[in-house]
């Protein structure tokens, strides 16, 4: 009996554990998201409704800040984001779960036709550039640009276990080991940037792959021979501990990568677009409407800067604006990759 | 006399040889008992000494970031505003549901497997599988709740929900409950149920009344470390969509079982792949938040466990 009583009072007490946690989460939930100072808060917006965001971990600051800006401004719509990568979010968005997904490059050809079988219709915005930025040590005092054709002698299928050594990309380097790193596999930065060099999206096996680029950073700044790449957010962040390789296209002017190259580009053939492809059925729901607007307004362009990204520049904002205006369905690319692609030209 | 002292000498000296034999023996266990401990201790310090490294590492990081406003804001893009207000309430939440989803089932589970099945050949297949279970990696349960709880129980779960985050990581501590339940009855002697059962009780109240009250520490320990599983799982909540910013919380009530939500290991994950320094120290406060909860539910078990034990 005695046993039973203690039971029961476990009963309780865990009941109350429960009961207390639920409290303590309410009391949190009572609190809204911290007004922003600096941002003029739009009064009388009665917008209402959900905005679903998915997709590309690239894309995932610029949406984030654009949510939590947008949110800050109309407290009716709730806007959620998700991070799922961008073939993964591309598999939510066909599958009609999700309004808007982020992608670090266009729609596949294989995406292309899931989202066909589904019925969905999308609208594609490209809403930032990066420029992916080839690194090396600050040691390292011989490879200040490099030739895209040099960077494909490093990085394709071939040269593994043959290309050790810097004096086999160049013969005037060292004779040093080459020490690589780079993205995994899955990410949508390698695709690019195998496809960029002409790798054909496929590279050598034997390099330190790493999901997370601050891994990278590490390895290279440790490595007085190493180079790897990733996006320009990572350079610019930690310029202290890496030096940022000049490209040469092949017309044998050297481009070192920045934010000034990458809009103007000039910094080819690594910078690339940023985009979100909207559900074109809820494109005209007002909650979503106003998101996707805020996103793309010029005004709010300082938030992709902020982030670490790189505005668009204006004429290609301003066809960007038209098109979810004329909400132009489809896919510019055709299933194929943004290399080499002007983005003016084709909008 | 003489035939004593002649029988002394021979023994006299194989005492001396065995007992020169005996203690170098004797020395030579003792040294290897040594050298044991000595091993044994290393391995301690070792690992102490990389928790200690770990942690020096994460506190030096994280507590300047630590503040109530820290705890109480929604994540942001500018650091010095961000906090963690959502993933720590979508932790409490899934924790909660999950400690109410595991625990009458594996226990019950349990309970059925090791007293009420006989042993046949089925139990042992169940048994089998239900340890294979427990060495399934996250991310296939994380497959498993996308399709039956995200997209087959959506009118119930409505997707990416609250529901569906904390069913999908009940079913991955599951096995680890069951387990820790049956090792913990398998551990009460079978004198007190055959006691029982002479004086005419039913196996139900065997169990009710003597077995299961004894076994309830163990069964506690068991239940507190599935849940500190749960507590750290991404891989699974990622893949069944958990959210990663949300700017409002689930309201208290059965329909917010429903609202989407974020947890604090995919804040961290999220924090600590970015390329702002800024954000390395505030995943390293999420972490610090992250222990103390993971600490607090130690304690509790182990509170709940010496009173069980008096």
């Amino acid at each position: 009996m005695v046993l039973n009583k203690k039971l029961l009072r476990v009963g309780y007490s865990s009941a109350l554990v429960a009961m207390m946690a639920s409290l303590a989460a309410c009391g949190g939930g009572s609190q809204t998201a911290t007004p922003d100072a600096d941002t003029e808060m739009a009064a009388g917006s009665d917008l209402s409704g959900t905005v679903l965001v998915d997709g590309s971990s690239t894309v995932f600051p610029v949406s984030e800040a654009m949510a939590e800006e947008f949110g800050a401004a109309n407290p009716g719509v709730a806007v959620t984001v998700g991070v799922s990568g961008t073939g993964g979010g591309f598999k939510k968005f066909c599958a009609g779960e999700t309004d808007i997904t982020g992608a670090s490059r266009p729609i596949s050809q294989e995406e292309i036709d899931l989202c066909a079988q589904a019925g969905i219709e999308y609208i594609e915005l490209p809403i930032a550039l990066d420029g992916l930025t080839v690194v090396v040590s600050p040691e390292n005092d011989f490879a200040e640009c490099l030739t895209t054709d040099e960077l494909l002698t490093m990085w394709e299928p071939d040269a593994q276990d043959k290309i050790k050594n810097w004096n086999q990309v160049r013969a005037d380097f060292p004779d040093a080991p080459l020490g690589l790193y780079g993205p995994g596999t899955d990410s949508g930065t390698y695709d690019f940037f195998m496809d960029a060099i002409g790798a054909d999206g496929e590279s050598r096996g034997d390099y330190t792959a790493s999901e997370d680029d601050n891994v990278i950073v590490q390895g290279v700044s440790g490595d007085a021979n190493g180079l790897g790449f990733f996006g320009l957010a990572y350079f610019t962040e930690n310029q202290d501990k890496l030096k940022a390789v000049a490209i040469d296209s092949g017309n044998g002017t050297c481009v070192e990568p920045s934010a000034e190259t990458v809009a103007d580009g000039t910094y080819v053939p690594l910078a690339r677009p940023e985009f979100i492809y909207v559900k074109q059925s809820v494109a005209e729901d007002p909650a979503i409407a106003a998101f996707v607007n805020f996103y793309i307004s010029p005004d709010n362009a300082g938030l992709v800067d902020e982030v670490g990204y790189v505005q668009l520049p204006e004429e290609v904002n301003e066809k960007v604006i038209s098109r979810f205006e004329n909400k132009t369905v489809g896919s510019v690319f055709e299933g194929k990759g943004s290399i080499g692609v002007k983005l003016e030209e084709v909008l | 006399m003489t035939p004593l002292s002649s029988q002394a000498t021979p023994l006299d000296a194989g005492w001396d040889i065995e007992q020169k034999q005996v203690l170098k023996a004797l020395d030579r266990r003792q040294g290897i008992d040594k050298g044991f401990s000595w091993l044994a201790l290393l391995a301690v310090i070792f690992s102490l000494f990389v928790l200690v490294v770990l942690l020096v590492d994460i506190l030096i990081d994280g507590v300047p970031v630590l503040s109530w406003n820290f705890l109480t804001s929604f994540p942001s893009r500018r650091p010095e505003a961000a906090g963690i207000v959502s993933a720590l309430v979508g932790t409490i939440w899934v924790m909660v549901l999950v400690a109410l989803f595991t625990f009458p089932i594996g226990v019950g589970a349990g309970i059925f497997l090791e007293e009420f099945v006989p042993d046949s050949l089925i139990a042992k297949a169940v048994e089998i599988n239900i340890s294979n279970l427990a060495g399934v990696p996250s991310i296939i349960y994380g497959l498993l709740g996308l399709q039956v709880f995200v997209r087959i129980l959506f009118p119930i779960t409505q997707g990416r929900s609250v529901l569906s985050g904390a069913l999908t990581l009940a079913l991955l501590v599951l096995p680890i409950v069951i387990i820790a339940t049956r090792e913990s009855l398998r551990s009460i002697p079978g004198s007190l149920r055959q006691a029982g059962f002479a004086l005419g009780a039913t196996r139900w109240q065997v169990i009710r009344s003597h077995v299961f009250p004894l076994a309830l520490p163990g069964i506690l320990t068991g239940v507190i470390l599935a849940l500190s599983r749960a507590i750290g799982e991404t891989a699974p909540l990622i893949t069944i969509g958990a959210l990663t910013y949300i700017p409002f919380l689930p309201e208290l009530s059965l329909r917010g079982l429903q609202s989407p939500f974020t947890v604090l290991p995919i804040q961290i994950f999220n924090w600590v792949s970015r390329p702002q320094a800024d954000f390395h120290a505030l995943a390293a406060g999420a972490i610090i938040v992250l222990m103390v909860i993971l600490l607090l539910m130690n304690a509790t078990a182990i509170y709940l466990r010496n009173r069980f034990q008096k």
